[in-house]
């Protein structure tokens, strides 16, 4: 299969799997597949062989926008030096367990 | 008689799977994508590891110290007593799905009434084996309809698949002496009670994937009295070669 052949005909979809409930869907990696009912399939046959999940999310990596690396400086740096938004000033209980 | 008969009955599942199972196997590292490759390979070892456990069971009721490997790997081809169905070789993907469909329409409902069976070791191989011809019949039948459904050169193949193989159904549904022996004491299900069952498997596949369902023809049948196909004793030369070269190999 040609690549040009392989990205119309099956397109990328980006694989998101819940390890267990309560917890939130990640993104594991990638698949190539025709439609939405092959990608959950191939999903499942190439990322939860070894016991990895209850719930699988595919989106079509196309319908993905992402941030522009070339903006990264003024994105993510200015948060850089505001220490105090950080959660690190509160004692929490015991009780309360994992946050 | 009655272990006899159920020892037999055990070999004739296992055989099914573990023949299906190679097959299977065979397309490891050749599927026409990666996806798919895994896709196949894991439905192999799932098929494999149910006659694992069928020819475990077996070796256990027979009582003459032989092993499961013993009777996978050690017998002669007129030995094997699986349906002529899992042994056709892979031939194009589409020959591949249909065979898997076929296959897990039959076994779904089979594994479903196997819950209920009478030996506890049966019960617990079906409990797992239920859920995974489950998965089997949805993505082979998905498949199938995806080809069926597709191009003209797909829908050729997948109707040339059907040609070829439909045949080879009607196997599925006739019970040697033993299995029925088995049915009638409720250790199995009664194989020709499935048949509505399976054709409420196949049928929203076929409407879907345009697909007609062949009528009549002269169906193939001789696997269980081990009558095989010549496909078969390639497929044994491959399969048994390291336990034949290597006696008793083990990993």
């Amino acid at each position: 299969m040609s690549d040009t052949k392989s990205r119309t005909e099956t397109p990328l979809w980006e694989v998101f799997i819940r390890p267990r409930n309560g917890l939130a869907h990640r993104h594991v990696g990638s698949i190539h597949a025709a439609d939405e009912v092959l990608a959950l399939d191939a999903a499942r046959d190439v990322y939860t062989r070894r016991g990895e999940g209850n719930s699988i999310w595919v989106v079509r990596s196309s319908q993905i926008a992402a941030s522009d690396p070339d903006h990264a400086d003024e994105t993510f740096d200015p948060t850089a030096d505001k220490i105090y938004r950080h959660p690190t000033f509160y004692e929490i209980p015991e009780d309360v367990g994992h946050m | 008689m009655a272990d006899h008969a159920l020892f037999t009955a055990l070999v004739e599942l296992a055989d099914d799977h573990g023949v299906l199972g190679h097959r299977l196997s065979e397309w490891c590292g050749h599927a026409p994508m990666l996806e798919e490759d895994l896709a196949l390979t894991n439905m192999a070892l799932d098929v494999i590891g149910t006659a694992r456990g069928l020819y475990a069971h077996a070796a256990a009721v027979e009582g003459e110290g032989r092993s499961e490997d013993d009777l996978a790997y050690l017998r002669v081809e007129r030995e094997y007593r699986n349906c002529l169905l899992v042994e056709r070789p892979n031939g194009d993907f589409a020959q591949t799905m249909l065979r898997q469909l076929y296959f897990a329409a039959f076994m779904q409902p089979f594994w479903s009434a196997a819950l209920k069976s009478t030996d506890e070791t049966l019960r617990g191989i079906a409990g797992k084996a239920v859920k995974e011809m489950a998965y089997h019949l949805r993505h082979a039948g998905e498949w199938v309809i995806r080809l069926g459904d597709g191009t003209p050169g797909s829908a050729a193949r997948m109707r040339a698949a059907v040609e070829g193989l439909h045949i080879y159904t009607g196997e599925l549904f006739t019970a040697s002496e033993s299995a029925a022996h088995c049915s009638r004491a409720g250790l199995l299900p009664d194989r020709a009670a499935l048949r509505d069952a399976w054709l409420e498997n196949i049928a929203p596949v076929f409407a879907q994937a345009m697909l007609e369902m062949p009528e009549g023809g002269y169906p193939q049948t001789g696997g269980r009295d081990g009558l095989h196909g010549e496909a078969l004793g390639h497929m044994l030369s491959d399969m048994q070669y390291l336990q034949r070269a290597f006696p008793g190999a083990t990993w």
